[in-house]
């Protein structure tokens, strides 16, 4: 219950961090809240050599309306509507005092509630290479993404959605989530003209579904109707404390919550 | 060797990088109010206060708050909130307490707060002897 052994260090600026990370590769790892990564080193479920802390890099920490740094801290990200709705499902109260949004998301865990998030809104990050990545390719299984190793996720930029909706179950309040959707809907005169609908937890990397709602009519039936295709498009394997068919119920009990509060 | 303000107090001591905030606290510097449960940010019985914020110390190396300011339950000042403890029975053992203390702390600094709002902070401790309904009572009362 006590970490490894590792080096560590505290860069002050973006490009001491790159280098750092070029120089140390797989053998680094980047520590910016650490409400994920200490829990995995006190377990010894990791064994970095070195601990790259970019909490005193004072631009990643900045934010300008939907652009948001990689060390903002997820308590203070609000005003997205849909991260409204999802980040008192983040963790705890606590934990949200020390955890940043860049880390959430380069973390990659499939059952995070900000990467679902940044993938329905259809949002993008930047990283220390100057490339920008849509969330869409960003995540590509669990823990995994397309940064490469010696990459810093620098910012993301999360645009605001139209009219949402963000629904999950967990087993106990602040614990991983057993499913959940987030959903980004534009409805006119009654009838749903776009839709972006995804999933969590079920699958390994946050999933936009194909569920076919444009010019379906905006009532619960539809919103109920998704929530059966939603549950015959996920495989989600059963674990300790859930069946796959009881997974794939969830999944369809917060796929047809998520679409009734956007509708 | 890191430096950092502790309840006031200027205080130095020893961390290798892989020490944990809380394992600072109680080792190095005496503090042993703070309590250490799980190590994983499940039962907030270590929480403190880092540069005014409510923070799990077993989630933090203790190098990382090097020139940072802390507070720990030892220096909360006596008031409203422990005789709310009190008068509620919230709490019997009180390994929770400290933990419990610092976060409703940091909620209460931020103004009036809501019975929904005291259950959410609650979720992130774990109290096996209350029941949680007392320390509902308590912070709401403390929280006038």
């Amino acid at each position: 219950m006590k970490p490894p052994p590792f080096l560590y260090e505290r860069p002050d600026t973006l490009e001491e961090a790159a280098s750092l990370l070029a120089e140390h590769g797989d053998d680094a790892k980047v520590l910016a809240g650490g409400q994920s990564l200490v829990p995995m080193l006190n377990f010894r479920l990791v064994r970095p050599t070195v601990l790259v802390d970019i909490n005193r890099i004072a631009e990643l920490g900045e934010r300008e309306d939907g652009r948001v740094g990689a060390t903002v801290r997820q308590r203070d990200f609000t005003g997205n509507r849909l991260v409204d709705l999802a980040m008192p499902y983040v963790g705890h109260y606590v934990t949200r005092n020390r955890g940043t949004v860049g880390g959430s998301l380069a973390h990659a865990d499939a059952s995070a509630e900000l990467p679902l998030c940044l993938v329905v809104l259809g949002g993008e990050v930047s990283t220390s290479k100057g490339r920008r990545v849509a969330a869409e390719e960003l995540f590509i299984s669990h823990y995994t993404t397309a940064l490469a190793a010696d990459e810093l996720l620098v910012d993301a930029t999360w645009p605001e959605g139209d009219t949402v909706g963000f629904e999950e179950v967990a087993l106990r309040h602040g614990d991983f989530a057993l499913s959940m959707c987030a959903c980004s809907l534009r409805v006119e005169s009654g009838e749903i003209r776009s839709a972006r609908v995804g999933v969590g937890a079920v699958v390994e990397r946050p999933l936009l579904l194909e569920l076919e709602l444009e010019g379906a009519p905006a009532t619960a039936e539809t919103a109920r109707e998704a929530g059966e295709r939603a549950a015959a498009l996920v495989e989600p394997p059963g674990h300790l404390h859930a069946s796959s068919a009881y997974l794939k119920h969830l999944t369809s009990v917060v796929v047809t919550r998520a679409l009734e509060q956007a509708l | 060797m890191i430096e950092v303000r502790v309840n006031g107090r200027l205080r130095r001591g020893e961390a290798e990088p892989r020490l944990l905030l809380s394992d600072f606290l109680r080792h190095e510097l005496g503090l042993t109010g703070t309590h250490v449960g799980c190590e994983h940010g499940v039962c907030g019985a270590c929480t403190v206060e880092l540069d005014g914020l409510a923070v799990r110390s077993c989630l933090t190396l203790a190098v990382q708050a090097d020139g940072c300011e802390i507070r720990t339950v030892e220096g909360l000042e006596w008031g409203r909130l422990q005789e709310a403890f009190r008068r509620h029975h919230a709490l019997q053992c009180g390994f929770c307490t400290p933990g419990i203390l610092m976060a409703a702390t940091d909620l209460l600094a931020r103004g009036p707060v809501t019975r929904e709002q005291v259950v959410d902070l609650l979720g992130g401790h774990l109290c096996r002897c209350t029941g949680y309904e007392p320390i509902v009572s308590a912070i709401l009362e403390a929280a006038g």
